[in-house]
């Protein structure tokens, strides 16, 4: 009965995203698309585009555009990673620690599962613990499947299950400015954050 | 407004219930399948699933076009689609003259082709999947290790302008399913799974090049070369990406029982 009414739940989802409207309404609908919750118009490489909805550390369902008006730094690990992600989060603590606290104000570190499977909420909540990144100041993000290949795909972001419990994955740290579109990426591990931080103080100090 | 929103449920409904049957749609049988993974080589499963027939033609595209007027490339936002999106149409949808309407729709974004098959209550084929309906040959489910056939392949990857040739022009395969090889390249839901690298856990582009070199002296034979191309063309590619020779079909589970 439970499964049946979630189908029922999944079809309206679906039915509703892929009604055909008639021209007009349309128009209205891109037009409010564009704008966002400010009346700014966002612009068309924002990632605050996407429609997708993610939960937090703290359980709470958050869409992307709720980040925006702060500088974002974000990156895609899974909890349960044993060999790059430890460095991947020393990288973005560095980052953060060298980020001065007036412009740390601006900036939001995000920190994005691929394994949403495996990473509920209360998993993340542990690995911020652990990992002294506890603060508002941190988010960690998990979405459905779809939505976090969707976000990758963006994002440019390679990412494989190899086994249950184990991925292959870009190392990739993003930096969006406050409307959300990408202005600087930084691939690898243990790479010279100087760029990095260059754009996230630039991007911050206004 | 109420009575426009219940037709179009009601319409969306009767369309659902027609795709329920899988029309032109080959049915593929599920199995486990050695892949082409550089050096991460593990057996994969796959379930039952439905596979569309023929690729997405223009004609197709243009219908979707008509339905969605949002997916129109003045309209398309930057973050989905390349400003190559839909080369072989017009503002308004409309294929431009000299298209050929039953050739596969290209210059497609992964977000447009995702978009197109959702709306058809559809979903883009796993790269799995393809792969596994993409190693049949007439008569047989995995024929990667006939000369023949990968022969066939290698000369369509030097063949220029395949893709203005009308879908069912190449073989119909064990499974049913049309030009797999022989007429463009199709867009998979998880291209971004590619991880070229020699260093799995690092794929900058200097270890694209890095990967290349050693690929092609480590590939023993032409199915993993024809495969090799496939991949490396994947990971590549940007979701964003409209590419003159890159297709899409579509593909449904099909549930148990």
């Amino acid at each position: 009965m439970k499964t049946l009414k979630n189908i029922l739940v999944l079809l309206a989802v679906a039915l509703y995203a892929c009604t055909p409207n008639t021209e007009n309404a349309n128009e209205q609908n891109i037009e409010t698309q564009r704008k966002n919750t400010i009346g700014e118009t966002l612009p068309e490489l924002s990632i605050y585009n996407l429609p997708s909805t993610w939960t937090t550390q703290n359980g709470k369902d958050i869409e992307l555009k709720d980040l925006q008006g702060d500088v974002v730094v974000m990156v895609m690990i899974y909890t349960t990673c044993k060999a790059a992600c430890p460095r991947l989060v020393a990288d973005m603590r560095n980052i953060q620690s060298q980020v001065p606290g007036a412009n740390n104000k601006n900036v939001k570190y995000v920190l994005v599962s691929i394994d949403p499977e495996t990473d509920t909420p209360e998993r993340l909540k542990q690995f911020a613990i652990d990992n002294e990144m506890d603060s508002n100041q941190w988010v960690f993000l998990r979405g459905s499947e779809n939505d976090t290949r969707e976000f990758a795909a963006v994002l440019a972001v390679s990412y494989k299950a190899i086994s249950p419990i184990d991925f292959s994955h870009s190392n990739i740290i993003s930096v969006f400015d406050k409307q959300g579109v990408l202005v600087h990426q930084k691939e690898g591990l243990g790479v010279d954050s100087k760029e990095t931080l260059a754009s996230i103080i630039e991007l911050s100090n206004i | 407004m109420f009575y426009k929103l219940i037709l179009s449920i009601t319409l969306c409904f009767a369309s659902l219930m027609v795709m329920g049957q899988f029309e032109n749609m080959a049915v593929i049988k599920g199995g486990s399948y050695t892949p082409f993974y550089g050096t991460d080589s593990s057996r994969v499963v796959l379930n039952d699933f439905a596979l569309d027939t023929y690729p997405i033609t223009n004609a197709e595209y243009e219908d979707f076009l008509g339905k969605y007027p949002e997916w129109n490339k003045h309209r398309v936002i930057a973050l989905y689609a390349d400003g190559n999106y839909l080369i072989q149409f017009d503002e308004n949808g409309n294929l431009l003259p000299g298209e050929n309407p039953k050739a596969a729709a290209t210059s497609v974004s992964w977000f447009a082709a995702r978009k197109y098959c959702e709306c058809n209550g559809k979903r883009l084929p796993t790269l799995d999947e393809w792969e596994y309906v993409a190693m049949a040959d007439e008569t047989t489910a995995d024929a990667r290790t006939k000369t023949t056939f990968n022969e066939f392949i290698l000369s369509w990857y030097e063949k220029p302008k395949t893709s203005s040739q009308s879908i069912g022009t190449t073989f119909k395969n064990y499974w049913g399913v049309y030009d797999m090889h022989g007429l463009v390249w199709e867009w998979t839901l998880d291209f971004n799974s590619v991880l070229i690298s020699g260093e799995s856990r690092k794929d900058t582009k200097k270890d694209n090049n890095l990967f290349c070199g050693s690929a092609a002296i480590g590939a023993s034979d032409l199915m993993n070369y024809a495969a090799f191309m496939r991949y490396a063309f994947r990971g590549s590619i940007k979701a964003k990406y409209a590419v003159r020779n890159l297709g899409f079909r579509c593909a449904k589970d099909i549930p148990a029982n």
